[in-house]
């Protein structure tokens, strides 16, 4: 059993306003493993997008801790890469700029990385696209651009916070597999946050459970599916499936 | 084979058609403009109006000509483009550097709201006779009256296209590891250009206004200065010529800004 590398310890967190304190999370628990892809589903306005949030860095835990463990025994926190819900390409920009905005930021335009990000353009079919602007695009390639532009940081941990939710249905399904596919080939960590049942069952290693607001931690369930080849829709094929599904299912509404 | 040259035709009788709309309005255009020189023009000579109150297109061209002649044109017009040309780009970057301020803090904009709401709804004429007795009767004073005009109003504008950037652009910034300074250079800055350009073409036009009123209560040049001096030895050929002229003016500063709109924007494909 690997290693988690990261460890959320009860971790708390609330909004305040003039009218009152809301209480968003509530003492949630649970580890991610080095390559592990985890999926936390639960319903809409828990509080999931507030944990990732918390997780990347960008709010601090009211309480609780997060605990790292590098495999290469080192103490920092993992470089986090964060796909929001929509891609927000910059239309003031070209593709290229667009995905080395990362770069630009952190004043890391090396060469080599500028080389990374190409070889990601060549794989990823959007060589052709780089001077073009995002509303030049389709769907699914501003969201291979958004994934390149995340991945040009080299993140070791990848958060995804229902980074297809803006997609039209049949859109959402094929970027998402497609996008899931491309980020498993990297072998990185992923945190997926979601509340389509049956994308995180066709995703996931794991799927950590969280209930209504205030969030708590329900149930963690590992998945564990047959596939028959590793085309980015065979999940759905998969004979657990149905069974998976129906579990998540019966877990989110008690 | 046929297809095809049908559908070609259908595009040429489109681009036809739009062609054929422009040179309408820009012949009616012109045309309107002739009429009202002509009935002008023939009024004045029938006894209609009263040339020396009304002048006439002929006399305005005249009194234009005699001011060619004497340079005196060239002055009046070179000072009030000049002021309001250092008035219009002053107000860019005040408003600009002030709008900025208040983006980055959020204390200082609440702090400063009710004082800005005030000053931009108070009518600048007012505040004139001060700034002349402050600043005496030269080209600062005129200047500065221009700024006041339309300054308020421009910050406001700067201010409020700065914060209707969609806040998860400036969060998808500090996602990459930026601060908010990234935000600003890398979002808010580009992302209010078009805003920033409507505003500058309404200041433009405001600035002259400001400038005008500067000169007419404190100026010895200028056309402001060439409208009071006029009305007041009862010349209105040479009221209504300043008049013109400012038309004049006021068009080329529109289609100025609105030739840099349109390089900017090809730059940006935008």
């Amino acid at each position: 059993m690997d290693k988690n590398i990261l460890e959320l310890k009860n971790i708390s967190y609330s909004y305040h306003s003039l009218h009152g304190e809301t209480k968003a999370l509530d003492r949630i628990t649970f580890g991610v493993r080095e390559g592990e892809f985890v999926a936390v589903v639960g319903p809409s306005g828990c509080g999931k997008s507030t944990l990732l949030s918390i997780i990347a860095g960008l709010l601090p835990a009211e309480e609780g801790t997060i605990l790292v463990n590098n495999p290469d025994g080192s103490l920092h926190y993992p470089r986090v890469g964060y796909m929001l819900q929509r891609e927000h390409l910059f239309e003031w920009r070209s593709i290229y700029k667009n995905v080395i905005l990362g770069l630009e930021i952190n004043h890391m335009l090396t060469p080599e990385r500028l080389e990374y990000v190409n070889s990601l353009l060549r794989d990823y079919d959007l060589e052709k696209f780089k001077d073009k602007r995002p509303s030049e695009l389709s769907g699914g390639m501003k969201q291979r651009a958004a994934l390149i532009r995340t991945l040009a940081l080299q993140p070791q941990l990848l958060l995804l916070d229902e980074p297809f939710s803006a997609l039209d249905y049949q859109t959402r399904l094929m970027v998402s597999a497609d996008i899931c596919h491309l980020i498993r080939r990297t072998g990185k960590t992923v945190i997926l946050i979601t509340h389509d049942l049956s994308e995180a069952v066709s995703l996931a290693d794991r799927i950590v459970v969280l209930s209504g607001r205030p969030a708590t931690v329900k149930k963690e369930i590992p998945i564990h599916l047959t596939l028959q080849d590793d085309s980015p829709l065979a999940a759905r094929n998969a004979p657990e499936f149905n069974e998976y599904f129906n579990q998540l299912w019966e877990e989110m509404r008690s | 084979m046929n297809k095809h040259k049908k559908e070609l035709t259908t595009q040429e009788a489109f681009v036809r058609q739009h062609r054929r709309h422009h040179h309408q309005i820009a012949f009616y255009r012109l045309f309107f403009f002739l009429l009202f020189l002509a009935l002008w023009e023939t009024s004045a000579r029938l006894g209609w109006i009263d040339s020396f109150f009304f002048s006439s297109p002929s006399l305005v061209a005249k009194c234009l000509w005699g001011m060619v002649l004497d340079r005196s044109l060239f002055l009046h017009v070179g000072i009030t483009l000049m002021e309001t040309i250092v008035s219009f780009l002053l107000v860019f970057l005040i408003s600009l550097i002030s709008a900025t301020l208040l983006w980055y803090s959020q204390k200082l904009s609440e702090i400063t709201e009710p004082y800005l709401v005030i000053l931009n709804s108070l009518p600048k004429s007012a505040l004139a006779p001060l700034f002349i007795v402050w600043l005496g009767t030269g080209s600062t004073t005129i200047v500065v009256a221009g700024i006041s005009v339309a300054l308020f109003g421009s910050i406001i504008s700067f201010y409020t296209g700065f914060q209707q950037v969609d806040s998860e652009k400036i969060t998808l910034i500090y996602t990459l590891g930026g601060h908010k300074g990234d935000a600003f250079r890398k979002v808010i800055l580009p992302g209010s250009i078009p805003i920033m350009l409507s505003t500058t073409k309404v200041n433009i036009g405001l600035a002259l206004v400001g400038v005008i009123i500067g000169e007419f209560l404190a100026a010895r040049r200028g056309l402001g200065y060439l409208i009071i001096y006029g009305s007041q030895v009862f010349q209105l050929n040479l009221v209504i010529t300043s008049i013109l002229i400012l038309c004049v003016i006021a068009m080329g500063f529109y289609k100025g800004i609105q030739c840099i709109e349109h390089h900017i924007k090809k730059q940006l494909k935008m």
